[in-house]
């Protein structure tokens, strides 16, 4: 089974925000052609009654009292921010030009 | 005996009791770091100067008549995925290079409460996706039995670091076998509690469905003082179980096994698996009948499709954790030149700041999570986790644990399955079904397999929240094969 392509790689690059050069995606078009191909496993076993389980033990819902509590003083949460201006985040252009 | 030979429990007694300080130990430590690990390659960062100050502190508390925890004033190596004020946190990644974090993970928090002194952070896979640790970005660490062997992984700087007589204790986090596979490989005991038995705050994460923190120590009572430290409820971490740690230490104390019904996993042997590694795990399972355990054979079917359904699963939690590496609040930016979108340097950043792997799984958690293969992949691998957690249940209704081999084989060479993911993976076999259950295993020695003379971990696995018997059980196993060798296995690993 050829389950991954290099035009999938690519789009699963993109997906991913990971911009890779060409031999890589050559590369890895191979390697997750293999794995693909052993964890389709999966389908061999029969499970269309089975529920689906996100984790193994059950999840509530944890509420706490909204309680006023020490947190991260700007400095500290700004501490390790490749740019910072303000007091603030800087971070490159979010929108295109025409935008 | 020299003070890095002494087990964390003698340890903590001796610098209690002040015949010997806190000081004198780390000092001990951080020679025999400055002696080897520049063979070893253990740690990713050492801090000497902190380390003697938190022992210091330690020194001072006790002579003013404090009395503190039985691991007070004990050197431990801290793996570099949980987050540690003033020293740096990289996670064995290009992408957080020189990182200091703003606050302290809870069992870091834990460790200091515990007066464990920190001797620095060791090496990994990196984001722990690994199992030889020469995925970490910053080289590979190298097996204390053979220097041209993996260490085991994520956690290989952590097994490497204890079983190099470089620190007594170390942490360590179990995804997918994490700890278990290399405490197998370098002959130490290594833990993976009840998944929410121990809390995932600032711990950097991977698959958060999966990650689990635990100890690894040179033997079963240390792993349970350390486990009873840093373990229990958290309210910062929301799976966290809200329930008594289980009696881990009173369990290590109680090495005894008459008339506990243990389990032979039938689908854990046979192709795949070294010779070496399954003689060894038969002589341990005839020592539990000779204690006096009713041993019986186990039918687990669908643990064979454990491996598929974690690489499904883990990749995809991991293509959703990872995506908070953005290049915006903390990390690495690459490619910020005033021209480029934030979009655009967020792909240049993360091409730069990631290894192949992290790569690797990332993509194959975006593919399985993406339209029009949802339901094929990771709606069935968490259906096949369903089938497991029943196929556990089942067999804890007849045995009180189950037991197989840790690893299917000894460490391998650094180098051989480095570029072959599947081989790399089939490393997690037998360790991965109790992942996906959330239920508690630990594994200890059991020999040295002939073909190599390379040491084998038995696997001790127990119902969710039952981790007392992992101890029990890895207690009497150790007692036995201790009288049995004149001493620890590790006495036996050549001189560094």
């Amino acid at each position: 089974m050829s389950a991954i392509t290099r035009d999938e790689v690519a789009h699963l690059a993109r997906l991913s925000r990971l911009a890779l050069a060409d031999d890589e995606l050559d590369h890895f078009a191979a390697q997750l052609d293999q794995i693909v191909g052993a964890v389709a496993r999966v389908a061999e076993v029969a499970a269309d009654d089975i529920p689906p389980s996100s984790h193994a033990l059950p999840l509530t819902n944890v509420f706490r009292p909204d309680d006023v509590r020490p947190g991260l003083t700007p400095e500290g949460a700004l501490s390790g921010a490749p740019a910072v201006e303000d007091d603030r985040f800087r971070v490159p252009r979010i929108l295109g030009e025409e935008e | 005996m020299s003070l890095i030979r002494k087990t964390a429990a003698e340890l903590g007694a001796l610098v209690a009791s002040r015949e010997v300080t806190a000081v004198e130990v780390a000092q001990a430590h951080l020679d025999r770091i400055a002696e080897v690990d520049g063979q070893v390659n253990a740690f990713l960062h050492v801090d000497a100067e902190s380390a003697l100050a938190q022992a210091r502190a330690i020194d001072e508390r006790i002579a003013a008549g404090e009395t503190l925890g039985p691991l007070a004033g004990v050197p431990i190596a801290h793996k570099d995925v949980f987050t540690t004020t003033g020293m740096p946190t990289t996670a064995g990644s290009k992408i957080l290079e020189g990182w200091l974090p703003p606050y302290d993970a809870t069992v870091t928090r834990r460790l200091r409460e515990a007066g464990l002194v920190i001797l620095g952070k060791t090496n990994l896979d990196e984001f722990a996706m690994g199992s030889s640790t020469e995925n970490s970005a910053y080289g590979a660490t190298h097996n204390p039995w053979d220097l041209s062997r993996i260490p085991g992984g994520s956690s290989g700087g952590s097994s490497a670091a204890v079983s190099a007589y470089e620190a007594p204790l170390s942490t360590g986090t179990d995804t997918g076998g994490s700890i278990r596979q290399p405490a197998a490989v370098t002959g130490i005991v290594g833990m993976k509690p009840t998944y929410g038995g121990s809390s995932r705050y600032g711990l950097i994460a991977f698959a958060s469905s999966l990650d689990t923190p635990g100890p690894f120590a040179r033997n079963v009572l240390d792993a349970a003082l350390l486990h009873e430290a840093f373990s229990g409820h958290d309210p910062l971490d929301s799976t966290s179980i809200d329930a008594p740690v289980p009696p881990v230490v009173e369990a290590a104390r109680h090495a005894d096994v008459a008339g506990m019904r243990v389990g032979v996993v039938k689908e854990f042997g046979g192709e795949g698996y070294q010779p070496g590694v399954l003689a060894r795990f038969n002589e341990a399972v005839e020592l539990l009948e000779s204690l006096g355990a009713k041993v019986v054979e186990v039918s687990c079917p669908t643990f064979s499709y454990a491996l598929p359904a974690y690489y499904l699963i883990a990749p995809s939690e991991c293509s959703s954790n990872l995506a908070r590496f953005d290049a915006m609040r903390y990390g690495l930016r690459v490619g910020d030149d005033g021209t480029r979108s934030a979009e655009e340097v967020m792909a240049l950043t993360r091409a730069a700041g990631f290894g192949p792997e992290v790569k690797r799984r990332i993509m194959l958690g975006t593919y399985a999570l993406s339209s029009g293969y949802y339901d094929a992949y990771y709606g069935q691998a968490q259906k096949v986790r369903t089938l497991i957690m029943r196929d556990f249940e089942a067999a804890f209704q007849q045995v009180d644990v189950l037991v197989s081999p840790t690893t299917p084989t000894t460490a391998f060479p650094i180098g051989e399955r480095a570029d072959d993911p599947m081989a790399m993976y089939l490393a997690d076999l037998c360790t991965i079904p109790t992942n996906l259950a959330g239920n508690a295993a630990i594994s200890v020695p059991c020999g040295l397999a002939d073909e190599d003379g390379l040491p084998v971990g038995l696997q001790v696995m127990a119902p969710v929240l039952a981790d007392d018997r992992c101890y029990r059980v890895g207690a009497a196993v150790e007692k036995a094969f201790e009288s049995r060798w004149g001493g620890p296995l590790l006495s036996r690993a050549p001189a560094l």
